[in-house]
């Protein structure tokens, strides 16, 4: 063949490749490991929270007594100890790695996979628009995700989880809970933003942040756990605080000398105006 | 809420001490059952869960026939065997009422007689009836309410709807279908009758009415049920269930009204129940009234997403039941 025309043909098909790729791919490609970055909420996500910090948590009246009535004691008991952190949690901790299925055919984007560094756990995220299984049908840890790309915003909706927590200190997110999540990649960044919606235990939505970085070089490591009996307990015993008998959850208020009120949480602790309610409130003195 | 209707279905079957099980009348008037649509929840392999209204019905099928678990009602049978159809054309052999409630047992009549009983030798010279209609199994206390007096005014319980062999003993095992199915007794829980069947190779329990995940458990006190007694059932279910993992997978709980389960909802149940019974048991030692625990809320943690303020089975029915239980010599 000429060579001239030969390298018009190219030509000619690399920018019709370019116009087809670019038309299929207003969607951002968010394939690979991400690595966490820990610039916010460190003590949360690490360490773990104190006890009795529920502040900026906007949990009703009834998830306080929750809270309240919440032992560390709990997660020693056996079924308790491998407990997974539910998928609206559980990206706080460490990488993650996403990965696609695609339409061999089509290169049409099935799922999304997500897996979580923290206990290991894999959740899937139907791109493929089917619906949500009926109430009736088992709930999950991860539960049942579907996705849509709002521009370059991957929007993720999640039902059917089994019940979960907002902070590891006794805050309860309820099973009849949903969640939404957003997934912004910036460059190598990647933002992701969970707005938890529950009717039974929040006041208002909940909202949480954590940014990632792209790896080029970094793998998410395995994760193993084993129960065992660690205390010899009477069958059925479930370690709790009766109800204004908890002790422990002043640690916080007294460590930091913040206002019990505050550290009980509330949609009103949330907003920066509360400031201004804290100054007017008794502060405990200091352990 | 649907669970609202379930429930009060459940209490009026008490009420009217199943007077009304077979009496499409007076069922018709109080509730329409024109909109309700059986549907399918493939579980395991074999495993169904059918729901529609009523308690949930649990559906294995294999080359032997069909074992159905729990009956809801008799105006839903056409609708419930038209279901059963499409899953599997195999006779019906058995049912397995997980205790004598309406919404569990209501369409035991139509669905024996759809079935029949493998039988032979002796039985079926001396019984010769005793291949009619599918075997139905409960255990004796359930048989007992269910041919106890009916209430004034409310016709008996027709002797083709109650169960046909029933047990005494802790538990009756059957092999059906390729797999052992275990039967065990959960005394004094939601009654004094209930039963949890246990699908050995699907891995997959039916739990009746000692594990819901709609409501706090009907504690049917007139009947023998008890606090203890559902909690104790509760954790007789965590022991038999083996996870994947943590709290997830494994062994799946067909609950008597709800969703279908895991490990998790089941232990998070049983928290619920432990933690308010520790809470209400620490009230009747500190000698608080009825009154006075009913005015200290003790279930005002779990109340949005458990309880009720009207309907059946109200918060106030449920602490109630507790608080009775527990004053009671047998509950301490
Ligand atoms: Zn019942």
């Amino acid at each position: 063949m000429n060579s001239l025309i030969r390298s018009v043909l190219l030509l000619a098909l690399a920018a019709g490749s370019c116009l087809l790729s670019s038309a299929a791919m207003s969607e951002k490609n968010l394939a690979g490991v991400w690595v966490g970055t820990y610039s916010e909420d460190w003590p949360d996500r690490f360490p773990g929270p104190e006890l009795g910090d529920y502040a900026g948590l906007p949990i009703n009246d009834a998830d306080r007594l929750r809270a309240l009535s919440w032992s560390a004691s709990l997660i020693a008991l056996p079924e308790y100890q491998c407990r997974v952190h539910p998928s609206d949690y559980a990206n706080s901790f460490a990488d993650i790695r996403l990965w696609e299925e695609r339409d061999p055919i089509t290169e049409k984007l099935i799922a999304l996979h997500l897996q979580h560094f923290a206990w290991q756990t894999r959740r899937t995220i139907w791109m493929d628009g089917r619906e949500h299984p009926p109430e009736y049908a088992q709930h999950t840890s991860m539960g049942f995700s579907t996705g849509q790309w709002d521009g370059q915003v991957l929007t993720i909706h999640t039902t059917h989880l089994k019940e979960g927590w907002l902070r590891r200190n006794g805050a309860a997110r309820s099973d009849k809970a949903t969640v939404t999540e957003h997934f912004i990649r910036h460059g190598d960044i990647l933002t992701w933003t969970v707005v938890v919606n529950d009717p039974i235990y929040l006041e208002e939505p909940f909202i949480r942040n954590r940014d990632y970085r792209y790896s080029v070089d970094n793998q998410v490591a395995n994760y193993a756990c084993d129960s065992v009996v660690e205390m010899v307990r009477a069958p059925g015993y479930i370690p709790h605080h009766l109800p204004g008998t908890n002790e422990d959850v002043k640690i916080f208020a007294e460590t930091h000398g913040i206002p019990y009120k505050a550290a009980m949480g509330g949609a009103a602790t949330m907003y920066p105006e509360y400031i201004k309610v804290i100054r007017s409130l008794p502060v405990p003195s200091p352990r | 809420m649907q669970s609202l209707s379930v429930s009060s279905f459940c209490k009026r079957g008490v009420l009217l001490a199943l007077g009304i099980l077979l009496a499409s009348g007076s069922h018709a008037q109080q509730q329409d059952f024109s909109k309700v649509k059986i549907e399918a929840l493939k579980v395991r392999d074999n495993i169904y869960m059918l729901v529609g209204s009523g308690g949930n019905i649990t559906l294995q099928i294999g080359a032997d026939g069909v074992l159905i678990v729990d009956t809801q009602y008799a105006e839903l049978s056409d609708r419930i065997l038209a279901k059963i159809r499409e899953l599997s054309k195999g006779p019906i052999r058995y049912i397995i009422d997980t205790h004598h409630h309406a919404d569990h047992t209501g369409g035991n009549a139509k669905l024996r007689a759809a079935g029949m009983t493998v039988s032979g030798g002796n039985v079926g010279g001396d019984i010769a009836d005793a291949g009619a209609g599918a075997q139905i199994i409960a255990h004796e206390n359930a048989l007992l309410h269910m041919t106890a007096p009916p209430a004034a005014g409310q016709p008996a319980i027709p002797s083709a709807a109650l169960p046909t062999l029933t047990y005494f003993t802790p538990k009756k095992d059957l092999w059906f279908n390729g797999e052992g199915i275990r039967i065990m007794y959960e005394p004094n829980a939601h009654t004094d009758g209930d039963s949890i069947v246990y699908f050995r190779q699907s891995d997959v329990i039916s739990s009746g009415d000692v594990y819901v995940t709609n409501q706090y458990p009907f504690i049917d006190i007139a009947n023998g049920g008890s606090i203890q007694g559902i909690i104790a059932a509760a954790n007789n279910i965590i022991d038999l269930i083996i996870p994947v993992y943590g709290q997830d997978g494994g062994t799946l709980v067909i609950p008597g009204h709800g969703r279908l389960s895991d490990i998790g909802d089941v232990i998070n149940y049983r928290e619920m129940l432990t933690i308010i019974r520790d809470r209400i048991a620490d009230m009747i030692r500190k000698g608080m009234t009825l009154e006075q625990v009913k005015a200290a809320k003790p279930t005002q943690d779990y109340d949005p997403r458990w309880g009720a303020s009207s309907g059946f089975w109200t918060t106030t029915q449920f602490v109630e039941a507790v608080y009775k239980n527990l004053s009671t010599a047998q509950g301490k």
